[in-house]
């Protein structure tokens, strides 16, 4: 029978196929076919993978991406590049190699899997953005379940094709960079061969259209030029898999047999909400900047750090966000930690900007608290103030005093401030802050010295 | 599914001094090729000759060592036969691709039937390190025209 001689395809590969596409932009087509790419390597065991040359699943979609603009890199613009195709194919073993004993080792274990390939068209103009728009297609996939993405276990692969060329002009000779396996190296990568295809041909030379690999030790691309020479992939129908059809409710057969039918509309339905989308309504719902909810995604756990915080503080969000943003991320990024690394707890924070939220403290104390916390000693917020007395005195007469003790001890400065010096005041502020071992609101010490001296 | 319009042109006129019969290639006539419609051009320089850098290249992609003056005449002779397909005027009607082009692929549920053969799998294969299989070192690199010796076909 006829039906012997075909293939099988997974379900769940389609689906994934379709809501990739549906959630890049791009138009699914109903019928899509199968090739095989011919090529020797050992970890291709069938001599051919089987990928979609001709016709692929989706095709003419876009991504959009926020790039930060101006030398403070403060602004904010959105970019876009645009998706040239997706299409499904079988992965191919992986290949180990084993200098010392001059080897290549093989493991099959993911031969045949299925992959999606996403084709963008060159639109990227630099490392960054590459880099910028592969951690949002990152995000996209994950929002998904299309893949965890995670570009260390090779779960995302990307692989860059870079050429250069004069404005105005055609595209240059391109290259393609493989062996990329973090976003910092893609961005990297890309930048040095701009670069050295910049240089070669100010020099004179040229480029040649060969397959280059990032060396990240040297943190240069290298040559993995074939001396067989270009690749004839003798690209052929597949003849073990028919077309893949895909149905919308207006195409859907009556008597459909749910488990061979893919309904597109059905798909974008259940399309989950994506980061855009996302960060749009953190921004309705917490009163953040763009700019802090795109933060707030892009770095891993920080979404999920900052709501558990939400949850346990009765701090504004616009306060959390400040903390969570200004000093947690800040004091992540000095140590190269990440979220899930921190030493302050979600608990830990919530509770000291409960302390700050009460005026137990100044903001001033709260950052000596953090410092504490973050230490990791074990120790809760409340024991860190009690510990180190960095209650905020509660006493108004004794603050009084401190106040005019400073006027009293200071005629210098207090002519300045009365002679309208703008930094004079807070040289009184410092002195009270000092007498009062920092237990007084800085707010509240301008707000008395200003009444004693009737400014 | 062989429901297609065909129209056969033969063409006119017939040199019937030179059809060859060859002992271990096609059998029968070959018709001397017209150019037909949407033909694409076979390399072939005068009297179906393929040139010798398309033979090397041929062998690198397939890894098929031709040896001989005879073997690369049974390819030209090959070629000459499928080339009469030339004669058919296609005009209009679309490329046949795929004998299942009005089925569609059957689509199964992601649910794991198979595996946990690792042991009878490694068996499969010669050498064998903790379990990753070990090639043949590198692609079998292949002698130049020159020094034409028969090379061993990778595996």
């Amino acid at each position: 029978m006829e039906g012997e001689l075909s293939g099988v395809l997974n379900r769940r590969c389609v689906e994934a196929a379709v809501m990739t596409g549906l959630a890049l932009n791009c138009h699914i087509n109903k019928k899509s076919l199968f090739d095989r790419k011919h090529y020797f390597y050992s970890d291709l065991p069938a001599g051919y993978q089987i990928t979609q040359q001709r016709l692929p699943i989706a095709a003419n979609g876009h991504l959009t991406y926020s790039v930060y603009m101006g030398k403070k890199r403060s602004q904010m613009t959105t970019k876009t590049v645009r998706i040239k195709q997706i299409q499904l194919e079988q992965d191919s073993g992986k290949s180990l190699h084993d200098d010392l004993r001059s080897q290549t080792l093989i493991d099959l274990n993911r031969a045949g899997v299925g992959l999606l390939e996403v084709v963008l068209e060159p639109d990227l103009c630099c490392g960054e953005e590459a880099a910028i728009a592969v951690r949002e297609l990152q995000m996209i996939l994950q929002a998904l379940g299309t893949s965890q993405a995670n570009m260390a276990e090779g779960q995302l692969r990307v692989d860059a094709n870079v050429s250069v060329h004069h404005p105005g002009e055609p595209l240059g000779v391109r290259t393609e960079v493989k062996n990329l396996n973090s976003l910092r190296f893609l961005a990297k990568a890309i930048d040095y061969e701009i670069q050295r295809q910049i240089t070669e041909l100010e020099n004179g030379g040229e480029i040649l259209n060969e397959t280059r690999s990032f060396d990240y030790k040297l943190g240069c691309t290298v040559s993995m030029r074939d001396k067989e020479g270009k690749q004839d992939y003798r690209f052929m129908p597949e003849p073990n898999l028919p077309p893949l059809v895909l149905y919308d409710a207006t195409s859907l057969p009556a008597d459909a047999d749910s488990q061979q039918v893919v309904n597109i509309d059905q798909l974008r339905d259940m399309l989950p909400e994506l980061p855009s989308a996302t960060r749009e309504r953190l921004v309705q719902q917490y009163g953040i900047l763009p700019e802090h909810s795109f933060t707030l995604l892009n770095e891993v756990g920080l979404l999920e750090f900052f709501q558990s915080v939400i949850k346990e503080t009765r701090a504004e969000p616009k306060r959390v966000i400040n903390w969570v943003l200004n000093t947690l991320l800040y004091y992540l990024k000095q140590q190269n930690l990440a979220v899930s690394e921190s030493p302050v707890t979600p608990a830990a924070l919530a509770e000291l900007l409960d302390l700050l939220d009460s005026k137990a403290i100044s903001s001033s104390a709260a950052k000596q608290v953090f410092e504490e916390l973050w230490k990791g000693e074990g120790k809760t917020a409340a024991q860190i103030v009690t510990e180190q007395q960095l209650e905020l005195m509660q006493d108004r007469e004794a603050l009084e005093q401190l106040c005019q003790a400073a006027i009293d001890g200071h005629p210098q400065v207090v002519m300045d401030v009365k002679n309208r010096n703008p930094k004079a005041i807070n040289k009184l502020i410092g002195l009270v802050r000092r007498t009062s071992l920092s237990r007084a609101d800085p707010t509240l010490i301008k707000e008395i010295l200003e009444r004693k001296l009737s400014l | 599914m062989w429901a297609r319009a065909l129209r056969v042109r033969f063409p006119v006129p017939l040199d019937r001094g030179r059809g060859f019969a060859s002992k271990a290639g096609p059998q029968g006539k070959v018709q001397e090729v017209r150019q037909g419609t949407h033909s694409p051009r076979l390399a072939s320089q005068g009297a179906g000759r393929v040139p010798a850098a398309k033979i090397e290249h041929l062998e690198r992609l397939a890894l098929v060592d031709f040896g001989s003056r005879e073997a690369v005449a049974r390819l030209e002779k090959a070629i000459a036969f499928a080339d009469q397909l030339h004669a058919l005027d296609t005009d209009g009607v679309e490329p046949l691709e795929s004998l299942l082009e009005d089925r569609c692929v059957y689509l199964r549920s992601d649910n794991v039937a198979e595996g946990n053969c690792t042991e009878e799998l490694l068996r499969n294969s010669h050498h064998v390190v903790e379990e990753y299989f070990v090639p043949l070192p590198g692609n079998v690199s292949l002698p130049d025209m020159v020094n034409k010796t028969p090379s061993p076909t990778a595996e």
